[in-house]
């Protein structure tokens, strides 16, 4: 393993130190705790708005903190969810007395400790509320699963559920809009190589020099496919397609598009798949309200990439468009 | 034969030791059908375990378990963390004020098993650490006092079991009939957890 890390216990604690330090205006770390908020927060008579999640998904999710989108983030271990006690300090310092909102991405581990939390802030008088995001359209979503997991598309329930709020959005009114957006947002990803975490010193999964894995999860979970890496074009289509399938699209529908790095996938990548992600959904008749290309929901060093694809419609447009400060989704 | 915080003490020692010399296996075991990262987790939870109990003194069981759930809830994360937090919470709220006898203690396992089952939202056979839990607490029912061999038989073999489900919770549900053959990573910690716990009442005769 080859990485600029100090110990790897500590590269969490080691990160915040240095995030913070880079956001002096913006962001405050809490005391004690791996929860980073905004320096202002809590904001009085504003819903908070609270994420977080294992660590690994840099800028995922304290580089979404900002006006018009998260209140605080808070940041677990290495793709471990965060713990109870640590979730509840977040929703501690995002209340401002209108309750906190809870945007979970769809993992056992995540939903119980969030779940836990909600519980220790309602004994305290705290009102939360909660969504969960399984925007990922290449796990099934069955009784007989935990259902589909929740990658990029999160980014934009953060987005939407956080202008929302940021306009005065009561508690009701912002969980209303977050459920329609998870409702509305589909993802699907691929990996050409694995990633590791550093207190496991060796990748989590092995992929031949010329395999790629088509439908992987952001811890590298298994996706539905691993075959012979193909061309950009193809990566494209396989991908897109499937997003496309999931739920219906109609010519003229609005869409905002995130052609999502998982890590150590250059730029220059990221561009050349959504040329053809472009020509797909315009040939589709899609309208592409807005496309964001880059690193949103990474794994680590993972190379490869995710597709997402939002249907808009008239009360989430604007919520989209509005301004957000958070250093990782300046708009 | 009755527990003594003292007992609790050593069972939560031998749990630790165990699971610090299994990290990388279970991590392994973790990373071929769920994220990785139970042997990592677990390992930091229960190191802080036993630095938590050997900083504090305890008059009683209920209290020493406390200190326990409490600790993994707030230092293991992950699925593990919340499920065996509530497991040792609710052992711990169910012998409060009591001796930790045969009787009770067999009790408070109990009341931990429906923890598991509500916190996890999940029932035997679906491949979760519930699979060690159910049977061997099914098993200690057929018996009147602590039997090392059995409580640590039990555990091995119904954590062995688990290798034939098919996975419908968690990380490894996405899996699907690929599961099959590989152990469960939290049977095999609630394994280290029991085989500890047998190893404190045989060296307590």
């Amino acid at each position: 393993m080859k990485k600029i890390v100090n110990n790897p216990e500590y590269v969490v604690r080691d990160m915040l130190e240095g995030l913070i330090a880079a956001h002096p205006d913006a962001l405050k770390q809490i005391p004690e705790t791996t929860v980073v908020a905004r320096k202002d927060a809590p904001l009085q008579n504003k819903v908070g708005i609270v994420s977080g999640g294992g660590s690994g998904h840099e800028p995922a999710h304290a580089g979404y903190i900002g006006d018009g989108m998260l209140d605080a983030a808070v940041c677990g271990e290495m793709f471990t969810s965060p713990t109870p006690d640590q979730v509840f300090e977040g929703i501690k310092a995002a209340d401002g007395g209108a309750g906190v909102f809870l945007v979970i991405k769809n993992y056992t581990g995540d939903v119980m400790n969030f779940d836990m939390a909600a519980e220790l802030a309602e004994a305290e008088g705290i009102e939360v509320e909660k969504v969960i995001v399984n925007d990922d359209v290449a796990v099934e979503d069955s009784s007989f699963t935990t259902g589909r997991r929740g990658i990029a598309g999160t980014i934009f329930v953060h987005k939407i559920a956080g202008a929302k709020a940021a306009a005065g959005g009561s508690l009701q009114e912002v969980k209303n809009i977050a459920e329609k957006v998870t409702a509305n947002v589909r993802s699907m990803g691929m990996a050409l190589t694995p990633c590791t975490v550093p207190a496991a010193g060796k990748p989590s999964f092995v992929l031949e020099d010329d395999e790629m894995e088509i439908g992987i999860g952001i811890h590298g979970e298994p996706g539905i496919e691993r075959k012979r890496v193909t061309s950009a074009d193809e990566i494209a289509e396989e991908l897109t397609n499937k997003v496309l399938e999931d739920i219906e699209f109609n010519r003229g529908d609005d869409v905002a598009l995130i052609v999502n790095g998982m890590g150590a996938t250059p730029e220059m990548e990221l561009y050349i798949l959504n040329k053809k992600i472009n020509e797909i959904l315009l040939d589709r008749g899609l309208n592409i309200h807005k496309t964001f290309v880059g690193n949103y929901m990474t794994s680590l060093e993972m190379s490869g990439c995710s597709v997402t694809l939002l249907k808009l419609d008239e009360e989430m447009k604007p919520l989209l468009d509005a301004e957000s400060s958070a250093p990782a989704f300046r708009i | 034969m009755e527990l003594t915080a003292h007992d609790i003490i050593t069972w939560m020692k031998k749990t630790n030791d165990k699971i610090q010399s299994k990290k990388e296996y279970l991590t392994s075991l973790d990373q071929a059908i769920g994220d990785g990262d139970h042997g990592i987790n677990m390992a930091r939870g229960f190191n802080e375990v036993v630095v938590k109990l050997d900083d504090s003194s305890y008059e009683s069981v209920s209290d020493a378990l406390k200190d326990t759930a409490m600790t993994l809830m707030s230092k293991v994360g992950g699925a593990a963390g919340p499920l065996y937090g509530t497991a040792f919470l609710k052992l711990s709220t169910s012998l409060k004020g009591k001796s930790a006898d045969y009787t009770h203690f067999l009790n408070g396992l109990e009341e931990s098993l429906a923890g598991l089952k509500q916190r996890g939202k999940s029932q035997e056979g679906e491949k979760t650490l519930i699979d060690v839990w159910a049977p061997v607490i099914e098993k200690m029912k057929e018996s009147d006092d602590f039997d090392a061999s059995l409580l640590k038989h039990t555990a091995e073999d119904s954590m062995e079991k688990t290798k034939d489900i098919k996975a419908t919770k968690g990380r490894a549900s996405y899996l699907g009939d690929r599961s099959i053959g590989h152990l469960d990573p939290g049977s095999v910690s609630s394994f280290y957890v029991f085989e500890a716990l047998a190893e404190t009442i045989e060296g307590g005769r």
